[in-house]
């Protein structure tokens, strides 16, 4: 697993490449939670997600998902998510994660 | 193992490196049924749930060994996956959906869920020599 960012205005993009499970989660965790302190001090700041290059997710995936959005929501800072791979996108919509993280294009 | 066309048993190290490898190797065996993609990708994120759980709740990140074995029988692919951990208290609980022990950790409480959703049949039960067992299938629609 590997992030990349990208700043635009208001907006972050991180872009996740690579399987995102038990193995990856913990780094995945630690990369999201250092941008927090940058997005923080920004207004209306949004976090997207970009998931086109996520191979593989299963449960923990979701698990690392809430505890960002839990975090984050705390500084008001919106998450989104960016064009998942299908298999992803029906793990996504099965666990409710779109109702907290929606999902654009 | 005569009442299968085919399978596989292999025995492996509990550990999160080794998540990937198997889920790859089950899903690589699957494919002389001509799964289609979401069928493939199903499999994988169900042994992956499987194996999860065998290392940090049975051994909840110690030492240990899963075995994994894999037959293939009229098309259908029958997976079971066993540890020799702690066992789950409260199976029928465990099955709920969000349900964790371990909610500081950010566990999504999903995986049974998921197993069940993305398999035919899922059966968990704590075995009489200690750990737990799941027992899951899937028919490939050719």
């Amino acid at each position: 697993m590997e992030i990349k960012y990208q700043v635009n205005d208001n907006s972050l993009l991180a872009c996740l490449d690579g399987e995102l499970d038990e193995c990856t989660a913990e780094y995945v965790r630690l990369s999201l939670d250092t941008l927090l302190k940058d997005l923080a001090c920004v207004k209306s700041a949004r976090l997207i997600l970009d998931f086109s290059r996520v191979s593989f997710m299963d449960s923990t995936g979701i698990g690392v998902l809430l505890g960002r959005y839990n975090k984050f929501k705390k500084n008001d800072i919106s998450m989104f998510i960016k064009n998942p791979q299908n298999h992803v996108d029906r793990i996504l919509k099965m666990t409710g994660i779109y109702e907290i993280m929606p999902k654009i294009s | 193992m005569e009442e299968f066309e085919n399978y596989f048993r292999m025995y492996i190290d509990a550990k999160l490196i080794n998540e990937g490898f198997v889920r790859s190797m089950v899903a690589a065996f699957c494919v002389q049924l001509n799964p289609s993609v979401s069928e493939i990708s199903d499999i994988k994120t169900a042994v992956s749930e499987a194996i999860t759980n065998c290392i940090v709740h049975g051994y909840g990140g110690a030492k240990g060994e899963i075995e994994v074995f894999v037959g293939l029988k009229d098309g259908v692919v029958f997976i079971k996956i066993s540890d020799s951990g702690v066992g789950i208290e409260d199976i029928d609980k465990a099955r709920q959906p969000f349900y964790t022990t371990k909610a500081k950790e950010e566990r999504s409480g999903m995986g049974f869920t998921l197993m069940e959703s993305f398999m035919d049949t899922l059966k968990v039960y704590n075995r009489e020599t200690g750990g737990v067992t799941v027992e899951m299938s899937k028919e490939i629609r050719v």
